[in-house]
Parts: structure tokens; sequence; C-alpha cells
């Protein structure tokens, strides 16, 4: 018995995994023991760093994709699958990264953009996750061959409100396509700025085409569960573990709560006695070019 | 009669919505009271480490054990068929140890080496269509259990069973769930009226 027509690299397989991904926890590790914490935890990926986006936030200058080095110490610690970020629009790092096997690339808003072109990710074997504050940003990652969403939100500051934000506009203007008159969707495409065939696709199906991720702030089991409940498939964090006071119960606590978010009780007992959460920063107080969300178009 | 599939993490929905087509109930299952609710069980893709931890912590193994070993189908797809199996080529994780194999995990290499493909299956006529991502495959395999399909492992020439049955217990490397096929399912279903049929 054997195999034909063997395809690799195809939507099916790209977004796929993002499927195999729903309901977990991807966690930003800066090295292979954090990687080990989280594979231990039950994350089911982890996000290769040079640092994590509170570090960066309080180092400033250019921020890059990680050194090879690291990235394949951490993809040779653990079995889960392995995630890296290229900055927005360097195929040159998204290249290196899918040569060094990692299995997703999050083209990031955390790192320096170098160019106002987002990379052509149809372009690569290896999937692509994206940042989106609202509709019309997903469809625009997915028309360039995104296979994975996640809500931008605002790295670093441990503070979800911004996720929450991004994630309620999504929702409503996947409702509003759903009610519209198919004469309607033109100008629908045309007001989102988004491709128009992903706009008729949503209109008939009230779904994002790939997994849609929060990410962006989320601290605390309470926050996990929160935008589980509001339609997230499953939650990136970063800072919020590794700035925390006990990483590795905390790591669990945010898993657990993931699976049971609807389950107040169960939540309720694995956030107790978690210690420090870390400290966390007010949006509404940072200047406009520390705001990384505004990054990328 | 109702089909569960065990919601800890993973496509459990894609699962239950390949039920739907097929006009049968499904039911998402987390706790032991859900699972005593259902007359089959499937354990879908996902992350096996972190199913086999959920379902270690909140005390699932026992119970899906007593119910697999008193005869209640279950299917199991990729993470699913790793969690069913009694071991792995790479080291410990929570495991059932109801399917009588050891897997390897990432068996293919890593997604870059994930696929589509055309593949015989015992039994069928036609080709069926597989996506294997970041699939498993099994290492090593028990007398009592009958291969459906295996693949030819590149660097040892040797063939790898990638569908396998164990009298109730069917496991799949690849995810039917997220194909338009339904045979896999389908046989999960056939099973599940003969157990749920008081004979």
């Amino acid at each position: 018995m054997a195999t034909s027509n063997t395809e690799r690299g195809t939507d099916l397989v790209k977004r796929g995994l993002a499927e195999m991904l729903k309901g977990g926890v991807i966690m930003d590790v800066v090295n292979a023991d954090q990687a080990r914490i989280a594979e231990a935890a039950g994350a089911v990926s982890v996000m290769a760093l040079e640092r994590v986006p509170a570090d960066i936030r309080a180092v400033g200058g250019v921020a890059r994709m990680a050194d090879p080095a690291k990235v394949q110490e951490i993809i040779d610690a653990v079995s889960i699958p392995v995630m890296a970020k290229s900055r927005i629009g360097h195929f040159v790092e998204a290249q290196i990264l899918q040569s060094l096997g990692v299995d997703y690339i999050d083209e990031s808003e955390v790192l320096t953009p170098v160019d106002d072109n987002h990379i052509d990710k149809w372009n690569f074997t290896v999937p692509f996750v994206c940042g989106a504050k609202d509709l019309g940003e997903a469809l625009r990652r997915i028309g360039e061959g995104a296979a994975m969403i996640r809500t931008k939100g605002e790295p670093g500051t441990g503070n979800v409100v911004e996720a929450v934000k991004h994630m309620r506009i999504m929702n409503r203007q996947i409702r509003e396509l759903t009610l519209m008159d198919d004469n309607e969707l033109m100008n629908a495409a045309k007001d989102i700025r988004a491709p128009y065939h992903l706009v008729r696709e949503i209109a008939e199906t009230g779904k994002l085409p790939v997994v849609n991720f929060a990410a962006g702030g989320i601290a605390t089991p309470a926050d996990a569960a929160l935008m589980m409940q509001l339609g997230c498939d499953g939650v990136f964090v970063g800072s919020g573990v590794f700035k925390s006071g006990d990483p590795a119960e905390r790591a669990r606590a945010i898993v657990e709560a993931t699976t049971f978010y609807q389950d107040a009780a169960k939540v309720a007992k694995v956030s107790a006695g978690l210690g420090e959460a870390m400290v966390g920063l007010n949006v509404d107080t940072l200047a406009p070019a520390d705001r990384m969300q505004d990054r990328g178009n | 009669m109702k089909i569960g599939a065990l919601a800890l993490q993973g496509d459990f929905r894609e699962h239950l919505a390949t039920l739907r087509r097929l006009g049968v109930e499904g039911a998402e299952v987390r706790t032991p009271e859900e699972l005593a609710a259902v007359d089959a069980l499937i354990i879908p893709g996902g992350e096996s480490t972190t199913i086999g931890k959920l379902a270690h912590i909140y005390g699932l193994i026992e119970p899906i054990r007593e119910c697999v070993r008193a005869g209640m189908p279950v299917l199991g797809t990729c993470a699913g068929m790793i969690f069913l199996a009694s071991g792995t080529t790479d080291g410990d994780q929570d495991q059932l140890h109801l399917l009588d194999v050891v897997v390897e995990r990432n068996a293919f290499g890593r997604q870059v080496d994930s696929f589509e493909a055309d593949m015989q299956v015992a039994g069928r006529a036609e080709p069926v269509h597989a996506v294997f991502i970041r699939a498993p495959w099994i290492h090593k395999a028990g007398a009592d259990v009958e291969i459906l399909a295996a693949v030819v492992d590149p660097s040892s020439g040797e063939e790898r069973p990638v569908v396998v049955r164990q009298g109730n217990i069917l496991a799949t490397s690849f995810h039917p769930e997220l194909t338009s096929e339904t045979w896999v399912h389908e046989l999960l279903v056939a099973a599940a009226t003969d157990h749920s049929q008081p004979s």
C-alpha cells in the first residue's frame, strides 16, 4: 500500500495545523528551559523569541527575528510545534525560519516592521499566523496567504482590554456581513478594505475561513476564559507567563482555564493562590509610537 | 444513540460536524459524567501531550479505559491515536494503553513535511484522500492489531501502519474530520449502533 498525489503546503495542510491547536494555549518562550516548562504545563505550542514583548517594550530599539541558534535550541527541547516571529514584510527572516523547520511563522507587529507590504505568504510551505484588529485586516492577511489569525491586542502590557476590543469588532463585522444583501457586499469589501471573494465567503458562512486565536495582554486564567467565551479558538500568552511570580503554575492554570472556560468553578479553582501576575500597563497612557497594534496595515 | 467527542483540546468541533452530516447526535465530553452519557467516543486531533495531561488531571483516564474495555467503540485520529496507544518511541506521556501499539510521533517530520495524499485502505475499492499533519505512524503493533493501511518509511523501507483496528478501537494517523469523506466516522457509527442495541 502506498500514497499517491502527495502535496505539501496546501491550504488544508497549513490551516489544518491551526485546527489542531484549537482550545489550547501557545506560550512565548526565550530559551529551552522555558520551552520545557511550557510543554510540561500543557501548552499546545511555543513561540520562540529573543525577548518577550514586555522586555522588547522595555529595551526599545529595533526588534528582529530571534537568533537561529536560539530557535534551534527551542526546537530541540520540545516535541510540540514551535512557532517563531518574523518582522512584518521581512520575507528573508521568514525564509530563514522555514529553513530551520519552524512549524508556524508569526509575521508579527511585536517586532519592528521593515515594509508597508506584508509578506506574500503563498510563496511558503510553512504556514503563517498574523495579527488583526478588525475583519478587514484579518481578510487582507488571509488574502496574502495567512493560515491562522490572532487578535493584535496590545502586546507586552498584561492588559487584555485591546484584545477584547479587537475580538468584539471582528465578531460584529462578521455578523453585519451575514445580514447584508448580496448587492451590498462589494461596497462592504471596499469599506473594510478586504478582498471581495473573502467578504462573500464570510457573508455565506458567518465565520472566518481560518482559526482565530486571542493574543495581546492575556495574563490570568480569567483573561483566557474571557477570550474563549468571546469566541476565540484558543489563546497566545506572551509575557503573561514568564513575567509572573510562578510561571509553571500560572501556565498550567491558563491551560486548564482555556479548556474549562465555561465552568466558572473550575476557573476559580485554578486561579486560586497563583501569586503575582505580571504588573501590567495602562494602554491609554502609552505614547502612539509605543502602540504595537498600529504597526502593519 | 449519541457519540461523544473528547473536548479537552483539539478539533473536536470538526468531528461533531462530521457526525451531524451523518445525521448522528454528538456531544462534547469533558467530564466522567459526560462520558457516561455517550455510546461511543472520538478522541480528536490536537496536541497529544496536552490532551493526555488534561485527561489525567481531570480524572478521565480510568473512566475511558473502563468504557472501552467494556466494549464502547472508540475512534482516535492523529493525537487520538497517540493517546489510545501503549507507548511512544520518544519517551513517556499520559496514554490510555488500550491500543496495543507503539507510535512514533511526528513520524513524517515537521510541519513543512505535512501533506495530503490519496491512499489505499483495505476493504475500500477507491483510494481515500487523507491529510497528515505532524502525524504519527505506528512503529510496532501487537498481534491483535489489524492493519487497514500503511505507508512506506523512506529511511528503512519498512511499512508503517496509519489506519488500524483492534476490536472496538479504530485509529487513524490522518484527519478524516478535515476532509469531506465520512467513511471513518461511518465505521464508528456502525460499531456504536451495534453496541448500543441490547442483544
